[in-house]
């Protein structure tokens, strides 16, 4: 029987399908054209000498990427090393140690944090940083060191939060019962705690993980925007996203080293699907368990 | 009580905030013998148990006035080391808490944290834990095995084991049987029986069958206050307090 709540109901079913379905095409849109024009590349470039060859000099004919690869882990990798046991500490303090108010007050800042567009970020890292990195340790002064230590205030929140709320969702027995054995507080949150918020935290460094890899503008405004292998930490250099953003609009469209960059996105967009591959199954690991 | 006390609770009180949840209980536990706490839902049993090993230290606004001597010597006394009471005072709580590690890594782990680093020790320590859990022939082969993998009765016994691995002197014990299903409860019930002949037990438990089967004395709970107190043949059979009676005849509770 075709009645009006029925019509409505089968609408509003094909209006969600709808809706899905060109989230689906779009993303899978994005990832075919960026796919195709970066695959594109090995039509005139070595794939080999793409990834391999330090050489980046387009004009010339060079095409080789692997400063940029290099540097964009680099810079990532400092910032976590630099941010993940900092924002560790931040979460064990805040679930365990502080009193609410300050946790509340701690959990506001954290939302701030990510609320600040990056380019403020890389604003305080041009003008205070870099100047400081310069006096400290001599050199240019921009490098992965300052990118590194801008990127690891900007994951900070995601590690904070994501340990945070792995932490406080361990079960309250297991905590009695390594208090109950005569365990200090610490030794309690050491050896039973974090071992068993392990999996989530490990999802939240991931996280944090490909959003350094990803950021862009904060780290082109203090990377120094120079396409050669990390010379140094603070030497200026570049990686996948500055230089990505500084000659992408002056390349013309078709030609190979337009394809290249295009190629270098599609290394950022396939890092981030192994990204979230990789936190599924870290995080399914740990329930299955 | 003819019998030697270990544990002697004098005029203690227990509050939550405002909420009095013990009322002047006084209560001598004896030595290697079962104490079973009984008494319906929120009449401070489990409270008292764990005023025993200062657990309730844990909870937000919680206060206790009076005393526990354990050997004498008040465990609310401010010079008192709550690390080492609760070596000395073991727990087994009502769901079975096994660590997400090993079998071998959860007995271990308090001996560990109390400084014992000799793998040969260790070995033994676990061996002989678990054999006291009577664990040791179900799991000997798989000790390097996640704990978690375990059955919720093989869990619970892991956790006794776990418990008697630190040596306590005391074992306190909150309902551990409630969450399993019979056959892995008689097993705890045996084991508890066993263990009697090394520690002191005090167990609270919903269940008055099992009160009467495993323990030497019962104390009865009724909103805050200790109603009853003695032998569990005397209490079972001849209760002297009309409450007690209509509770363990099954009138309310």
């Amino acid at each position: 029987m075709l009645n009006r709540a029925y019509v409505s109901d089968k609408a509003a079913r094909y209006l969600l399908w709808a809706s899905a379905a060109a989230v689906t095409l779009t993303i899978v849109a994005i990832l075919i054209f960026v796919g195709k024009e970066g695959l594109l590349t090995f039509a005139d470039v070595n794939p080999f000498a793409f990834f391999f060859s330090p050489e980046w000099d387009p004009p010339q004919g060079h095409f080789g990427a692997l400063p940029f690869f290099v540097g964009s882990i680099t810079a990532t990798l400092i910032a976590l090393l630099l941010g993940g046991p900092l924002g560790l500490a931040c979460a064990i303090f805040m679930a365990k140690v502080s009193p609410g108010w300050m946790r509340s007050v701690m959990r506001q800042a954290s939302n701030l944090f990510v609320g600040i567009p990056s380019v403020v970020y890389g604003y305080i890292g041009m003008t205070v940083l870099v100047p400081w990195s310069r006096e400290t340790f001599g050199g240019q002064g921009v490098g992965v060191l300052v990118a590194g230590m801008i990127l690891a205030v900007m994951i900070l929140p995601t590690i904070t939060t994501v340990a945070e709320d792995a932490i406080r969702d361990v079960p309250g027995p297991l905590e009695e019962g390594a208090l109950g054995l005569g365990a200090t507080r610490w030794q309690t949150i050491w050896g039973v705690l974090l071992p068993a918020a392990r999996p989530r935290i490990l999802a939240g460094v991931i996280l944090a993980f490909a959003r350094a890899f990803g950021e862009t503008t904060a780290v082109q405004m203090v990377i120094g925007n120079a396409p050669r292998l990390v010379p140094g930490l603070t030497s200026g250099t570049s990686t996948l996203t500055s230089q990505i953003i500084m000659e992408m609009g002056q390349t013309p469209p078709g030609s190979p080293w337009n394809r290249a960059l295009f190629m270098m996105a599609f290394g950022l967009v396939v890092n981030s699907m192994l990204m979230i591959l990789l936190v599924r199954w870290v995080s399914n690991r740990g329930v299955a368990k | 009580m003819a019998e030697q006390a270990r544990i002697s609770a004098q005029n203690l009180d227990l509050y939550y905030g405002a909420f009095r949840a013990l009322r002047s209980i006084s209560l001598d536990i004896a030595e290697h013998r079962v104490t079973a706490l009984i008494g319906p839902s929120g009449c401070g049993k489990s409270s008292f148990l764990r005023t025993l090993n200062r657990m309730n230290d844990l909870v937000q606004g919680a206060r206790v006035q009076g005393k526990i001597l354990l050997d004498g010597k008040d465990i609310y006394a401010p010079d008192v080391d709550v690390v080492l009471l609760r070596k000395r005072i073991g727990m087994v709580f009502q769901r079975p808490n096994p660590f997400p590690m090993s079998i071998y890594d959860n007995v271990a782990y308090g001996p560990r944290i109390h400084g014992e680093s000799n793998k040969r020790v260790l070995d033994e320590l676990v061996e002989s834990s678990l054999k006291g859990a009577a664990l040791w022939d179900e799991v000997k082969d798989r000790l390097s095995k996640s704990a978690l993998g375990l059955s919720g009765g093989q869990q619970q016994r892991l956790c006794i084991a776990r418990s008697l691995a630190v040596k306590p002197e005391v074992l306190l014990m909150d309902e551990p049987a409630s969450a399993l299903d019979p056959i892995s409860t008689s097993k705890i019930e045996d084991l508890i029986r066993d263990l009697r002949e090394t520690y002191t037990i005090v167990i609270v438990t919903h269940n008055m069958q099992q009160a009467a089967r495993i323990s030497d004395f019962t104390a009865f709970f009724l909103s805050g206050e200790l109603v009853e107190y003695g032998s569990t043949g005397a209490m079972f059979t001849n209760p002297k307090d009309q409450r007690t009676e209509d509770y363990i005849t099954g009138r309310f509770g």
